[in-house]
């Protein structure tokens, strides 16, 4: 972060705030590991695509503008059922049904956040909980549409390009989850770096100074939630369209609670903890319900008490302060 | 006669049975610099706050120019040139104080929707954040996160932020609070080298300061106007020497 010795002029400061580091590439090359090191696992590291990407999408309202919400998972399932009935009644093109599912789910991230920037702490936990469970009965009772608790029968994908079909190991899938997830990364990447991002943090660092520099701090939280919910719909989208199905599971709130463990293991308000975090998360239930599977909750409550109380910043935040010290010396 | 650049009339709040504003009617005339005493629990802070609209009167009218601002958003009076500081440090402690100083001048511009472009693209807000900073000699330390700034480059910065916003008139509430004595001079040098269109009602205890600094001053006692008038004036003012100059209490 900090550009210690020199001195740089402003522009290059900020700029220099937003290059991309060899850490970083490191990072997205090591995606790539998988296809070589893991081939039987590749459906596994499509999930874990897929929920990174959702928990990219809580890491712009919770780490950026600093909003909590415990009710995600709505934008993740409209999503999901977006993409699986679009499929279902006979479009099954995956590119265009993500579009739809952001959409859908944009439009209604838009609705409820005008209720959302008015509230702050536990209000907008409560509220984002009530909006959660709404959803998941409301999908629930309309079962002649969502299937109910059998979930959603009859989603069929079409071929990637119209070539490449998903497959049973999940090689299309891992490279279609991937490949959206790195470009809406990139995009969350140039939003955070944008004034808008600056506008955001401003919100998250000091709620009360925003309205005395002049800012409509209201609206940039409707435009982000927007943004946000949108992309949790992608997620869900992506699911639905990878596995061929969608469960009332997508909506719990099992899956948003989740969610915000995953962010605070891997630390947020720095765009990759989202991603550690659903990583750990989910290689960390694969191999633990491998030994005892009605335990599971057992060792993340573990894991969670520990990152909590010696890295109250997440794994990457511990990292940081890590290689911080080490530079120094 | 031009019209002043803030008034108010008729102003009042009450907090259940507590009058913390009674009937206060001001006029700052432009390009002026008052200053608002009164002791402890007189309503100076309360008369910031329903000025820049963090609070809402239970009477009366406020003008920026000659608009009545009374039922504007906080953020629409920064707008239209009411910015203010605060006593207890308002901060944005993660920023540092260039990110915190371009974040308001982008607001005011109006790129804060921009989330496209790098922020190091808008080359022009950054250039005037960084004046900004150099003026208030914050110039050399404005890549430090705030909440490493020393107490009294945080009071500095209160000030940064608010003029960032490029105000008319700029209300400051104490803006030396909790500074050493030696080291308030320098805050009351900077804000004395601000432009002399820019209308300031500062809020402070140290007389010497209020005196050197003031040329107007206006005595709240009570929630209500007490007195006004010249340094001069007020000085000689026996009830004012009574009621607050006589005192040697503090607060």
């Amino acid at each position: 972060m900090a550009l210690t010795g020199s001195i740089a002029s402003p522009q290059a400061y900020l700029q220099a705030q937003g290059r991309w580091q060899p850490v970083e590439v490191a990072f997205w090359l090591a995606l790539l590991l998988p296809y070589v090191l893991f081939p039987n696992y590749l459906s596994l590291a499509s999930q874990i695509a897929i929920t990174a990407l959702f928990a990219l999408s809580l890491d712009l309202i919770l780490g950026y503008a600093g909003i909590v919400s415990l009710g995600h998972a709505a934008f993740f399932g409209l999503g999901s059922y977006t993409a699986g009935l679009l499929s279902k009644y006979g479009w099954g093109e995956p590119f265009s049904g993500l579009l739809a599912a952001a959409i859908v789910a944009g439009i209604v991230g838009y609705a409820t956040s005008f209720i959302i920037a008015r509230f702050r702490h536990l209000a907008l936990i409560m509220l984002t909980l009530g909006f959660g469970l709404l959803l998941g009965e409301l999908a629930n009772s309309a079962s002649w549409l969502t299937g109910g608790v059998d979930g959603l029968q009859g989603v069929h994908m079409w071929k990637l390009f119209g070539y490449f079909p998903f497959d049973l190991y999940g090689r299309a899938a891992y490279t279609y989850s991937l490949a959206i997830l790195f470009v809406l990364f990139l995009f969350a990447r140039r939003l955070i770096n944008s004034p808008f991002g600056l506008s955001l943090r401003g919100i998250r660092e000091n709620w009360t100074r925003m309205p005395a520099i002049g800012a409509p701090s209201r609206r940039h939280i409707q435009t982000i939630y927007t943004i946000s919910a949108a992309i949790a719909g992608i997620a869900g989208a992506l699911l639905a369209q990878t596995t061929e199905t969608v469960s009332l599971e997508t909506l719990s709130f099992e899956r948003s609670a989740e969610l915000l463990v995953m962010l605070v293991l891997g630390g947020a308000g720095r765009l990759y903890g989202g991603l550690v975090g659903a990583a750990i998360f989910m290689i960390a239930r694969d191999q633990f319900s491998g030994i005892a599977p009605q335990y599971w909750y057992f060792w993340i409550g573990v894991l969670l008490v520990v990152v909590v109380i010696f890295l109250p910043n997440g794994v990457l935040g511990g990292l940081s302060k890590l290689t911080a010290r080490w530079r120094r010396k | 006669m031009t019209a002043p650049a803030l008034s108010t009339k008729g102003l009042a709040k009450t907090f259940g049975s507590l009058v913390v504003a009674r009937d206060i009617a001001i006029s700052l005339p432009k390009g002026v610099r008052y200053a608002l005493i009164g002791p402890n629990g007189a309503g100076k802070t309360t008369l910031i706050n329903l000025m820049t609209g963090m609070l809402k009167p239970n009477a009366g009218q406020i003008l920026l120019g000659e608009e009545d601002i009374t039922d504007l958003e906080p953020q629409q009076r920064v707008r239209r040139g009411l910015a203010r500081t605060f006593q207890i440090n308002t901060l944005f402690p993660g920023l540092n104080a260039l990110e915190a100083v371009t974040l308001a001048v982008c607001e005011r511009r109006g790129i804060s929707r921009d989330f496209w472009r790098n922020v190091s693209e808008h080359r022009e807000a950054i250039e005037e954040a960084h004046d900004i900073l150099v003026k208030l000699r914050l110039g050399d330390s404005c890549y430090q996160p705030t909440r490493e700034l020393p107490y009294g480059r945080q009071r500095l910065l209160e000030i940064a932020l608010a003029l960032a916003t490029k105000p008319k008139v700029l209300l400051l509430d104490e803006p030396a609070a909790g500074v050493p004595q030696e080291e308030s001079g320098d805050i009351f040098e900077a804000v004395a080298g601000l432009s002399n269109d820019l209308t300031l009602l500062f809020i402070e205890h140290d007389m010497h300061v209020v005196f050197r600094f003031a040329s107007h001053i206006i005595v709240l006692v009570g929630g209500a106007i007490f007195a006004e008038g010249s340094p001069a004036e007020i000085s000689a003012d026996p009830r004012v020497r009574e009621v607050y100059l006589g005192t040697r209490k503090h607060g």
